[in-house]
């Protein structure tokens, strides 16, 4: 069973316990614990069901990683599915639960498919529901759906908040282990502006974990002044549980920084966005161990020599009593040997290489543990929790030489670079054949707007293994970044002094034992979440999908939320050697942003409800308000659809504002319609070219309806254009229209005719427009006095200046409904005293506000267009009978 | 998210600051052309890996239009300039010279 110790544990405190609740059940951990560590802790090894075949499994890893520990957290608005325990840090009151499984986690109707994995093979729904067609609709997909995805989609609103920051540097580092420290304290001592993130709550990474030594004393200590030293410096911004999480162009980087994930509800925001633009980027990501494939690798028990060491030396966790290492590389004996001097029972190191470690081996052959070179593991036995191991010997087909009780397999198959970051935005990898691994390529980095690498990578991301090394690298790093970006040579370049011990070269091992039977091969997991196994692989290889792009589609191996960070290396190493091909020419699957899932809340951060999108507000908004408006958005702006007056419903309203117009009087605000002066000596043939009809030859005094079309001839806008002088016109737009046509016709004064002397400018916003409809239009505007708007002085499709009721406007006798009707535009700040007086004199016309289903209803009786209902982008003038207004010469 | 200096405002704008426009030097067939012209006009563009010639707005500074030169495979701009110019001037096509040696464009070389 797994238990907490009485000692170790350096990152939780023992004075602070708290409890938490897993499937109902209150549980005890301590702060600093993730919730994996507090799980492990109360002996529950069992963590999730895996997806295709519902299998039991337990956690395998102890970070970004992990596969199989997904949980949903919190309830309601804080509700969040596929979580992953490992670096979900505990917080008393937190309320977990596993997924994937009916009616529980113990026991699961789902694991029926387990029992029928040799009829559920790869492609098993490529090849099952394409027949028959008809079958698809009603019977495949609702089964596919309600066995699709892992976690339930949360329900309710997100109560939390989120937030973005925009951050500029001269050199982002990511990472915060010790090549993350060096890079950004020696990047940090050339003086330029450093940022420095690490997505786990603790810096210095796996150091004092594998119990390095720095300068003659435990990694820790160098650790903790460095951090210290670094955020005391004012040009160094130094961030931990923030995830670099995304490099793209030109310098820019996401990182995603958790908050309040563990201190929930307490005002600040939960998670938070880092948008940041640098000019170099360290990237000193680390490694990520290997799985071993070998059958029955699933089993709850069997987790990586890594993760089992840190449960052990950062939480004081056990993950059991009688712990079995198997490796084919030296890191795997620290674990044992952590194992042993913490007093628990190392039964055996099974060791695939036939000459077995180092230095390392030494010591834990000294520390009494046995040690088998050349030997596998032929399977392991147990269901819900590992029993024992069989051992056999590597070369062999797998015939079982002995077994060996234990509750953990502790197992190493090497480590992977973590390449990704690197990778985003173009940078290649090379593949190191005595190491094992794909290492980034250093002359093909990403390429920055310069046409030169804008990425580093430092340390062991950048495939050194040894600490002295990581050290080394990760100083050369920072300085050459510090250097790229103009920063002054420091003079102090003494780097620390770290050891660790000799190691021997490790021995790739993609299948364990190497000639395993297909009944083996078919029960050696790839990728745990998504269910791949090596046989699964072998048949996709064998079923001609040979691109490890369409492998991996084929056989979804790396497809899941952990995005094959355990998966890969084995999965395309396993496709290799079913291809008779090298490593090299197989390559990876492409890596793409995020790192690991980050939360759809972040990436939208404050632009929610309100602030989602500014709301564009006439200057008359308030009093319709105030008056019923049933609102409408139109092109960024809110207009009044109808007016409810009394209990009517909208429908009536809209019908009473189209009588009251027809037979009254009715007034509209029309401010939102777009209103452009054009102004020049070439304004009048400029326009020419804007609109389907002729402007340049529109009187002073007068206006003309115009079209617009795009240069192949679709219908674009409409408005009506007023000449205003010999050199000036003011163009009408549609109410959504304006940006874009003030736009447009900078585009091609800019762009085509940049010789021509015009100047347009956008005043939608600086004037208010009522338009004032109906049989009693002109009545109400004589009573309020002032300008002559007779239809002599005033004919229909004329334009003046004068003043009504003591208020400077600029009245158009212009109609969108069919009846008499004057437009009005009055400077933006006089808007709402002129509305009101309007409404006040048109009370005994029988005056009525209406909204724009009562403008839509009038246009179209009278057969008016409207641009985005009669047109779609793919309209002509001819369609809509509108060849009226089509110049001749332009047919 | 790319970065491009403005050649008006003379500072560099993130992407999002800026708007896109297509291809550069479009010859524009209007009214009396063929329907060759027209089409070729209207639809025809190139869309290289490499060398590429750009229109862009600087749609949330100073509203104007500007070229830019670079390469659709790496991203490294060779220059960015103003608008009003019927092809890519000698101080771009030099530095382009330099990094892409033989280039050619369209009908630019």
């Amino acid at each position: 069973m797994s238990v907490r110790l009485a000692n170790q544990g350096r990152l939780i405190d023992r004075m602070r316990p708290l409890s938490f609740s897993f499937n109902g059940q209150k549980m005890q951990g301590y702060h600093g614990d993730t919730l994996a560590a507090s799980l492990l802790a109360n002996d529950q090894m069992l963590m999730g069901r895996s997806f295709k075949y519902h299998r039991p499994r337990g956690v395998v890893a102890s970070g970004a990683e992990e596969p199989n520990a997904l949980m949903n957290l919190g309830s309601e608005g804080h509700f969040e599915p596929n979580a992953r325990a490992t670096t979900t840090e505990t917080f008393e009151g937190l309320l977990a639960t596993s997924q994937n499984h009916f009616p529980s986690l113990e026991f699961d109707i789902g694991a029926v498919n387990s029992k029928l994995a040799r009829f559920l093979p790869t492609g098993f729904y490529y090849k099952m529901f394409i027949h028959p067609r008809s079958f698809w609709k009603h019977i495949y997909e609702p089964i596919i759906r309600k066995s699709a995805g892992l976690g339930k989609a949360p329900k309710a609103r997100d109560a939390d908040k989120y937030e973005h920051y925009y951050h500029h540097c001269e050199v982002l580092v990511v990472g915060g282990g010790i090549a993350g420290l060096q890079a950004a304290e020696s990047a940090a001592a050339a003086g330029v502006r450093v940022m420095l993130v690490e997505q786990t709550a603790h810096w210095g990474g796996r150091a004092p974990v594998d119990g390095v030594i720095i300068d003659g004393a435990p990694a820790d200590e160098w650790i903790k002044s460095t951090i210290a030293k670094l955020s005391s410096m004012t040009n160094v911004v130094v961030r931990n549980r923030t995830q670099g999480s995304g490099i793209y162009d030109h310098g820019y980087a996401l990182a995603y920084e958790r908050v309040a994930d563990h201190t929930p509800r307490d005002q600040r925001p939960r998670h938070r966005l880092w948008r940041v633009r640098c000019k170099q980027i360290v990237t000193a990501t680390g490694a990520i161990e290997r799985p071993l494939s070998f059958a029955r690798n699933d089993i709850p028990g069997v987790m990586l020599a890594s993760a089992v060491r840190d449960y052990l030396v950062n939480y004081g966790v056990s993950a059991g009593d009688r712990t079995v290492v198997v490796t084919n590389n030296d890191d795997a004996y620290r674990t044992a040997l952590f194992l042993k001097s913490a007093g628990l029972d190392v039964p055996a190191i099974i060791d695939a290489r036939a000459e077995g470690g180092g230095e390392l081996m030494a010591q834990a052959i000294a520390a009494g543990i046995r040690v088998e070179t050349g030997r596998g593991i032929a399977k392991v036995k147990g269901g819900k929790r590992v029993t024992a191991v069989s051992l056999c010997a590597q070369v062999g087909e797998g015939s079982e030489i002995e077994e060996i009780p234990c509750d953990v397999v502790a197992m190493s198959g090497g480590w992977s670079p973590v390449v990704h970051l690197w990778s985003h935005c173009g940078g290649k990898l090379f593949w190191d054949d005595a190491k094992a691994m794909f290492r980034p390529d250093v002359n093909k980095p990403p390429i920055g707007s310069n046409g030169e690498g804008f990425v580093i990578v430092a340390g062991i991301a950048s495939g050194h293994l040894r600490s002295a090394e990581v050290i080394q690298d990760a100083g050369q790093a920072g300085l050459t970044a510090a250097e790229l970006v103009g920063g002054k040579k420091a003079k102090d370049t003494k780097l620390p002094d770290a050891q660790d011990a000799k190691e021997a070269a490790m021995e790739p091992v993609w299948l364990m034992p190497h000639g395993a039977s297909y009944k083996l091969r078919s029960k050696a997991w790839l990728d745990f979440q998504n269910d791949v196994k090596v046989s699964d692989v072998q048949l996709a290889a064998q079923e001609g999908f040979e691109s490890v792009e369409h492998a991996k589609r084929y056989t979804t191996l790396g497809m899941a939320t952990d995005q094959g960070k355990l998966s890969n290396i084995n999965g395309l190493a396993t496709l290799s050697e079913a291809l008779n091909s090298d490593i090299p020419s197989i390559g990876t699957t492409t890596f793409r942003p995020p790192y690991t899932p980050i939360s759809m809340a972040s990436l939208a951060g404050e632009a929610r409800g309100e602030l989602f999108q500014p709301v564009r507000k006439t200057p008359m908004h308030n009093w319709h308000d105030a008056h019923g408006a049933d609102w409408e958005p139109v092109g960024g702006w809110r207009r009044p659809y109808a007016y409810i007056q009394n209990s009517e419903t909208v429908d009536q309203a809209v019908h009473r504002e189209v009588i009251n117009t027809r037979e009254n009087l009715g007034i509209l605000d029309a401010s939102t319609l777009g209103k452009i002066i054009v102004k020049g000596p070439d304004a009048g043939k400029f326009l020419d070219m804007m609109y389907t009809n002729m402007m340049s030859n529109l009187k002073p005094g007068r206006c003309r309806y115009g079209l617009m079309c795009s240069e192949n001839g679709f219908l674009t806008d409409d408005g009506v254009v007023a000449r205003v002088d010999e050199q000036t016109w003011l163009c009408h737009t549609t109410s959504g229209g304006a940006d874009r046509i003030h736009t447009h016709m900078e585009e091609w004064l800019q762009t085509e005719w940049w010789d021509w002397k015009v100047w347009v400018v956008n005043v939608t916003e600086q004037l208010a427009q009522v338009a004032v409809v109906g049989p009693n239009a002109r009545k109400v505007l004589e009573k309020l006095g002032g300008m002559d708007l007779s239809t002599k002085t005033l004919p229909f499709m004329a334009w003046a200046d004068g003043e009504i009721g003591g208020f400077s406007c600029r009245a158009y006798r212009i109609s969108f409904s069919g009846e008499l009707s004057y437009e009005i535009a009055i400077p933006a700040n006089r808007g709402l005293d002129f509305w009101k007086m309007v409404v006040e004199a048109g009370a005994e016309f029988g005056i009525n506000p209406y909204g724009t289903e009562c403008l839509h209803i009038l246009r179209a009786e009278k057969g008016f267009i409207m641009i985005g209902d009669e047109t779609d982008g793919t309209v002509i003038p001819q369609d809509l009978g509108l060849s009226w207004a089509v110049s001749e010469k332009k047919r | 998210m790319l970065v491009l200096n403005c050649p008006y405002c003379g500072l560099d704008k993130d992407e999002t600051e800026l708007s896109a426009g297509g291809e550069a030097h479009l010859k524009r067939f209007g009214p009396g052309s063929s329907d060759e012209d027209f089409e070729g006009y209207l639809f025809e563009r190139t869309n290289p890996k490499g060398l590429h010639f750009e229109r862009w707005r600087c749609a949330f500074g100073c509203g104007k239009w500007f070229h830019a030169a670079r390469c659709t495979a790496t991203l490294e701009v060779f220059g960015t300039y103003k608008a009003q110019t019927l092809e890519p001037p000698k101080v771009i096509k030099d530095v382009i010279t330099t990094k892409r040696p033989g280039w050619s464009w369209r009908n630019f070389s």
